[in-house]
């Protein structure tokens, strides 16, 4: 019921802009794919190729194994919930979560029987009669969402599904789905531009880039070792120190070339790495932590975003010795 | 100014209603002339409009014509906008004006062309060739009607239909009608309206059957009778109906 997808060297051009460049991509059968980055850069575009609303202008799609050249939507092992979540706004609740049975010739009560059981699954147990009208927005994501699972996919596409919900809704429904795609099986294709949303549901991470993938891996390794400057600074903050032969404006840190990337939590009083004494310039409680901007005396032009302890009470003037763990140097 | 523009405005719905107004007023006259004084009210010449044998024919002509006419234009109308909304062609703009541009041509000259058209193909004038211009003068209407309605809305709902493995057919009839009911509704009911009151094309393109706006003509040649003003009273209230009915559904759809 559930497979895996492969995307070999797609490209796609509107017009002359060309919007993905030889992207290549595994998917295993019953992962949890989550396609992030930044508005145009492609995500939306390669979740359409696979599910057959454009054709790559080159490269191959295979799911399961199949060359999905050629094939129309409705003919693919794959579904799609929808952003705007286009339901059937004169169908009730079971009507819109039964409609692709209907068109796979499932009989009436069959159909009323599994729709009943996603609308469950979803926790809309009971609500088959209600319209989409009456729904608030989280309802009717689950109802796309009912409806997308009951045909059983081989593979499911979401298209930023989360992305009109409010924070608080968002965060909770992350975890919903993570929940039924661990129920269900199926593969799922996320695509988001939150990268925390992609951490928390992803096995897998895929960062994307001007129509390139710049990452792939799980979260703690795209988080912890990005592989790009890009992928790094997508998933959250980050300090950049220029490395020239080992050498930065602040001194022997580390051997190599490149650039320095430490993440502020990896920055503070103690460590393997010395960055030497810097001079507060601001701090700012976040709840979970302080945020504090630090300019080292060594070159004092360069700013470090540092994230101290919920307890700690930094105060602007004040010189401390900074220390860094889990440096990684990127070219 | 108040007191001069509430006169303002009765003067306007007077002059729109007025003519109505007398001819229905007439055709209850108890006499044999549908002109002042109005002498007493009776039914009677309702009575003998629908009794009569040729009045009742072209009736019914007139029925069938209006439904299967505005069937037909809505069907052709629909299906044309949703093409042209789903598709973005180079041409898609100059495809969409020249399916609205019947609207400007006037309705003998339509008439002429096609009776010109018909003559040359052999082809006799009857209910069907009259129904012919009628469709012609219909198609722009619901295009034009069935175009506007359609919105991001209901594309949205068809892809996601097409995913879940509709066919074109299906994502017409189990999406895209029924979401857009109401709009189809108003295109058809004015379409009958325009069908229904037509005369010019129905009087050139019609022969031995015709449709009831040609018999009123032909009876008023034999003179003036409040048994005119009664038929002319029924027409009124079926177009009136219809035109109601259009209304109420656009409006509703706006709600």
């Amino acid at each position: 019921m559930t497979a895996g997808l492969t995307i070999e060297g797609v490209s796609q051009r509107f017009g002359a802009t060309e919007v993905l460049h030889d992207v290549s991509l595994a998917i295993a059968a019953g992962e949890f794919v989550v396609l992030l980055g930044p508005s145009g850069c492609g995500k939306t575009t390669l979740l359409n190729l696979i599910a057959g609303f454009a054709e790559p202008s080159r490269g191959r799609i295979l799911i399961g194994g199949r060359d999905m050249a050629g094939i129309p939507p409705r003919d693919r092992p794959t579904t799609t919930v929808f952003q705007d979540y286009a339901l059937f706004p004169h169908m009730t609740l079971g009507d819109n979560v039964a409609f692709g049975l209907r068109m796979r010739g499932v009989g009436r009560a069959e159909r009323r029987a599994r729709a009943a059981a996603m609308l469950e699954l979803v926790g809309l147990a009971g609500r088959d009669g209600a319209r989409p009208h009456e729904l608030s927005g989280g309802q009717r994501q689950r109802v796309a969402l009912a409806r997308a699972l009951a045909v059983e996919p081989e593979v499911l596409l979401l298209d930023e599904p989360l992305g009109a919900l409010d924070l608080k809704l968002r965060r909770a429904m992350q975890e919903e789905l993570k929940a039924i795609q661990r129920r269900v099986g199926t593969t799922f294709v996320h695509v988001t531009h939150d990268q925390e949303e992609a951490m928390a549901i992803a096995d897998r991470v895929v960062v994307m880039n001007a129509g390139r993938i710049e990452d792939e891996g799980p979260p703690r390794q795209v988080y912890l070792r990005p592989r790009t400057l890009f992928s790094a600074g997508f998933m959250g903050e980050v300090n950049r120190i220029p490395l020239d032969g080992g050498l930065s404006p602040l001194g022997a840190l580390v051997p190599g070339n490149g650039t320095l990337c430490l993440r502020p939590e990896a920055i503070g009083t103690e460590g393997p790495v010395a960055l030497g004494p810097a001079r507060v310039v601001e701090a700012a409680f976040f709840g979970t932590h302080v945020r504090a901007r630090f300019a080292p005396l060594a070159a004092p032009a360069m700013q470090l975003v540092v994230y101290l302890p919920q307890t700690a009470l930094p105060e602007p003037g004040a010189v401390m010795d900074l220390f860094a763990r889990d440096p990684v140097i990127l070219p | 100014m108040r007191p001069l523009a509430w006169a303002y405005l009765a003067a306007a719905y007077a002059f729109i209603f007025l003519p109505v107004v007398v001819l229905v007023a007439f055709s209850f006259q108890d006499g044999r002339l549908p002109v002042p004084p109005l002498k007493g009210l009776t039914l009677d010449w309702y009575a003998k409009v629908l009794a009569d044998r040729a009045v009742r024919a072209a009736l019914w002509n007139s029925v069938v014509v209006a439904v299967l006419t505005s069937l037909v234009a809505l069907v052709l109308g629909f299906l044309a906008a949703h093409a042209l909304a789903r598709v973005r062609l180079p041409g898609s703009a100059a495809l969409r004006v020249l399916l609205i541009a019947p609207m400007t041509v006037s309705y003998l000259i339509i008439a002429l062309g096609l009776l010109a058209v018909f003559n040359a193909a052999g082809i006799r004038p009857s209910l069907v060739t009259a129904g012919i211009g009628h469709v012609v003068i219909n198609l722009p209407l619901c295009f034009a009607i069935c175009f506007a309605a359609m919105g991001d809305q209901q594309k949205a709902a068809e892809r996601a239909a097409r995913d879940l493995g509709a066919s074109e057919a299906r994502v017409l009839w189990l999406v895209s009608a029924p979401m857009l009911a109401p709009a189809l509704a108003a295109a058809f009911f004015l379409s009958l309206t325009f069908s229904w009151d037509e005369f010019i094309i129905a009087f050139l393109l019609t022969r031995f059957d015709v449709t009831l706006p040609v018999e009123i003509w032909s009876m008023l040649r034999s003179g003036l009778s409040p048994a005119i003003n009664a038929v002319g009273a029924l027409v009124f209230l079926v177009s009136a109906a219809a035109v109601m009915l259009a209304e109420l559904l656009l409006a509703r759809r706006r709600a």
